[in-house]
């Protein structure tokens, strides 16, 4: 895929940041290429996550990522409108079980309202459990803040790099970045040439927006000044028969490191609780451990004392990409169109479409030159969400296209067309599906919908059923009788 | 060669639906028209009617319901053919999405498009599914390779393809069990079967003839605590359990496999009893029914795994016979037989299906114990009836038959079902 030909922007990274920065170029004449090393975009730490919108009364505004959050919640709001991805906007409760907390969330209330954050409310221990009458009778008070939404971040980002494509932005995935190398000393205003393990991409600009391996891959353009430290968070989901135990995103008053274990519903209908906050050397561990669990439902259990284990449907560890700095890395480098957008921990998910702009105004003062499409399109048809619409729409699309009346998924109930639009925005892997439609999220984990899901990647790709994969190379789902298991299945691409 | 027999158009109001087209619904359909019902929908959400029946390629089937040992696929066959005998409206590739409880039921499916049916009754056949990884929580990684016993039956019987080449199977319900087997036969390497409880939870003559003929090792009150790889599993590791079923990892193990199957149990499939509102009992999960399988809801019945994981076919039709009979007796308005006895389990046993017995007809009372007793077993019903057993083990279900005879002056009690060992009874 990678050529000659010199591009404007390479972005390295097609998680959230990555894309929504492809999505703002995609408005200028520009070429520019997104390279992501998974098999599919938002396959990082953009889809392990508390999939929250922070209310951004949270975050320093003496800080970047406290600057960034803000302006990144209604940036959401507004691909939300564009896109049609999932997002609910539910609001939080941070409740204090004691006086002393009680000071710690009213002084994060003021720092909202310094940093304009609209809406805020102190709560009365009445006034919450009224709200939220499962919390525990413990709570001594809250605050309210409207600004916070649940989202789908994994559909989020895939839908922003769909519009992106749809604008002009070369996606590659499965592109392992192994080496960039520099300018021509002779001829400083060569490109950097960008190597993975197949292909060439040269850029006179180079985005490095590499999440977890942003380190890596500044080490690769001889830059390397801070280093990401991996921070686990296990999340577990809950069945959706819990529904309405909570309304909101509840959270406990901070502590200095961790913003806690909140309790809130998805916009799936189902219940998470979450995260953990822990430090670890292995940047592919996304293991859920005992200790979790336990430390996880404790910590729910001081906030909503009903919340039980025996109700877990999934459970999956996600890891922050923690820079050394504790706040984002974000900015030109000493290696001239090399430019870092890293350590993108929390609340970087919320504040990934402001840094997509200020990502944007950096590449225009290093001299990139911005003209506008008069063509550009920011928005796109929105994806059909069968099971939320009424009987008399759902019958409208069956009779347009029977597809919508054959069923993939039960748990969810997601149909033939839903998982058909999903390939047609990219999806090739078990997990890219998953990710987009929520086929095999529900109670049977794919105990009924793989196959069928199997049968239609492997239709819509060309390929036999032992090439489909879950989620990319090396992750083979079934094998020929005959032959021995395809271990190098290169999908899509 | 598949026998299908979808309707020409679908009526707006059927006398009984059935949801479900495996062992249960298939019976339910049949005694329902033989019934006197006339008109009869059975919808199932596959391509082909049979259920779950369809990928158990193996024999042991039909034994008691068609006095042949025959295998899944035959024992479907047999069973449809009673169905297509009897005109009854199949529709496949549907899927019931709603029930209201005015039985007005919401259908998605190719053919018929998003339509509704009204009916006088409604058997739910839906079966159990299986439960999943994150049903133990599992710790570990989550690579490709993981995958219950049943998907990989389906996968290798009825499509061809194989899970993995080497395998570990987690928990020795009957499905791994039959899978261990079928994967040896298949070429693929079955490393050992491992069970947390000193017991297999499935029947005793599978540990023989899947297991033991094979060779595969059977590791009882042992357990996968860790999956490894970060693409595809390329590793377990295994340790012993304590009496309190904790892992004892400083005597774990590590196994290399590319394949983790997990056949740690069913779980009735009660998504309808449970959007219908109707009265559940946590035990085997599924709804609280009459001597007739007729739910909390008046007109709705459950039979078959919905109702509570039967350990054969067999029983299912036999037990799913009774509800689409009596489906069709409320639909037709006729009398409903009184309920005046209540059953609960009591000493070793886990749950009783059914919930309420009638003193005005037979009926069969099935239930599982708690813990194996490997010798001679009493069985209480109350103090109507009793029976001596040579053993009871939790993987068998055990079944009584109860005839209006034996509840004579019981109306109106509750009966405690026991099955305790002969020496301990004689001894208190």
């Amino acid at each position: 895929m990678g050529d000659e030909r010199v591009r404007d922007v390479v972005i390295i990274g097609g998680g959230a940041v990555g894309a929504t920065l492809a999505r703002a170029l995609s408005r200028f004449h520009l070429d520019v290429a997104l390279l992501e090393w998974q098999a599919e975009v938002a396959f990082g730490v953009s889809k392990a996550n508390s999939g929250i919108v922070h209310s951004a009364m949270h975050a320093s505004p003496d800080t970047l990522k406290g600057r960034l959050e803000y302006p990144g919640n209604l940036g959401w709001r507004q691909l939300h409108d564009e896109l049609g991805f999932g997002l609910n906007n539910v609001g939080e409760v941070l409740v204090a079980l004691d006086d002393e907390q009680l000071v710690r969330i009213e002084q994060i209330r003021q720092q909202g309202i310094r940093k304009g954050i609209p809406g805020t409310q102190a709560w009365t221990a009445e006034r919450t459990l009224h709200a939220q009458p499962n919390l525990t009778r413990e709570v001594k008070g809250a605050v309210w803040a409207p600004t916070a939404c649940v989202f789908n971040p994994y559909e989020a980002v895939m839908l922003v790099a769909d519009v992106a494509r749809r604008n002009g932005v070369t996606i590659a995935e499965e592109q392992r970045v192994v080496g960039i190398d520099p300018p021509d000393v002779e001829d400083p205003d060569t490109p950097l040439t960008v190597r993975t393990e197949t292909d060439v991409w040269r850029g006179r600009f180079v985005i490095n927006a590499a999440g977890l391996f942003a380190d890596d891959i500044a080490e690769f353009a001889g830059v390397r000044d801070f280093e990401i430290l991996p921070r686990k968070g296990e999340e577990y989901l809950l069945d959706k028969r819990l529904a309405g135990i909570v309304s909101s995103i509840i959270f406990p008053c901070p502590s200095p490191v961790s913003k806690g274990t909140l309790v809130n519903p998805t916009v799936d209908g189902t219940i998470m609780v979450g995260p953990t906050a822990q430090t670890v050397d292995d940047k592919f561990d996304p293991s859920t451990t005992e200790e979790g669990a336990a430390q996880v439902f404790t910590n729910a259990r001081k906030l909503v004392p009903t919340i039980s284990e025996r109700d877990i449907i999934a459970e999956f560890a996600g890891l922050r990409p923690v820079s050394d700095t504790e706040d984002f890395v974000v900015g030109p480098t000493e290696r001239r169109g090399f430019i870092n957008a890293a350590g993108i921990q929390s609340p970087g998910l919320t504040g990934a479409p402001a840094l997509a702009d200020l990502l944007v105004d950096i590449l225009a003062n290093e001299g990139l030159e911005l003209e506008e499409k008069a063509d550009w399109e920011p928005t796109a048809p929105h994806p059909v969400r069968f099971n939320q619409l009424d009987t008399e729409d759902q019958q409208e699309l069956a009779r347009r296209d029977p597809r919508y009346a054959h069923l993939i998924c039960r748990c969810e109930i997601i149909t033939e067309a839903e998982v058909r639009d999903a390939m047609d925005r990219g999806a090739h892997t078990l997990d890219g599906l998953k990710f987009r439609t929520r086929v095999g999220m529900g109670r049977c984990q794919g105990g009924f919908c793989t196959w069928g899901c199997m049968q239609l990647l492997a239709e819509h790709q060309g390929i036999p059923i032992p090439e489909v994969t879950k989620r990319g190379a090396g992750t083979w789902i079934v094998c020929d009788r005959d032959d021995h298991p395809v271990t190098t299945a290169r999908t899509g691409g | 060669m598949p026998i299908t027999a979808q309707p020409r158009h679908l009526l707006s109001r059927y006398d009984v639906t059935v949801v479900g087209a495996g062992p249960a619904g298939l019976a339910a359909a049949v005694a329902a028209r033989d019934q006197g019902a006339e008109r009869i929908l059975m919808v199932d959400r596959d391509p082909e009617p049979g259920g779950i029946l369809l990928q158990c390629i193996h024999s042991g089937f039909g034994l008691h319901e068609f006095k042949q040992d025959v295998t899944g696929p035959e024992y479907a066959h047999l069973a449809l053919e009673r169905v297509v005998e009897r005109d009854v409206d199949v529709l496949t590739n549907t899927y019931v999405t709603d029930v209201s409880r005015e039985l007005r039921v919401k259908l998605m499916s190719p053919d018929a498009g998003i339509s509704t049916v009204d009916t006088g009754s409604l058997v739910i056949a839906t079966g159990a599914r299986e439960r999943t990884r994150a049903a133990i929580k599992i710790p570990g990684e989550r690579p490709a390779g993981v995958m219950t016993a049943g998907l990989a039956q389906k996968m290798v019987n009825l499509h061809g393809y194989l899970p993995g080449r080497r395998a570990v199977i987690l928990g020795s319900g009957d499905i791994g069990l039959i899978m261990a087997r079928r994967l040896t036969l298949e070429g693929v390497e079955v490393l050992g079967v491992f069970e947390l409880l000193p017991f297999a939870s499935g029947l005793g003559r599978n540990v023989v003839q899947c297991l033991h003929d094979f060779d595969i090792p059977l590791h009882l009150s042992t357990t996968v605590v860790d999956i490894h790889g970060h693409q595809r599993t390329d590793g377990v590791t295994v340790a012993p359990v304590d009496d309190d079923l904790q892992p004892q990892l400083d005597r774990s193990w590590d196994i290399d496999c590319d394949t983790l199957l997990l056949s740690i149990g069913l779980i009735p499939d009660a998504e309808l009893a449970r959007q219908l509102q109707l009265s559940l009992d946590p035990r085997p999960g599924g709804p609280v029914v009459s001597s007739t399988m007729e739910t909390s809801l008046p007109g709705v019945f459950a039979a078959g795994n919905n109702l509570h994981v039967n350990d054969l076919a067999d029983w299912v039709s036999q037990e799913a016979s009774a509800a689409g009979a009596a489906a069709g007796d409320v639909a037709l308005g006729r009398h409903r037989a009184r309920q005046d006895v209540t059953v609960t389990p009591g000493r070793n046993v886990a749950y009783v299906v059914p919930h309420t017995l009638s003193t005005e007809r037979s009926q069969t009372v099935s239930f599982r114990v708690k813990q194996p007793i490997y010798g001679d077993t009493k069985l209480h019903l109350g103090d109507a009836h009793q029976r001596k057993v040579r053993a009871v083990v939790p993987p068998e279900m055990v079944t009584m038959k109860v005839s209006p005879k034996l509840l004579d002056g019981f109306a109106g009690d509750t009966l405690r079902v026991d099955a305790i060992p002969v020496e301990e009874e004689e001894e208190s």
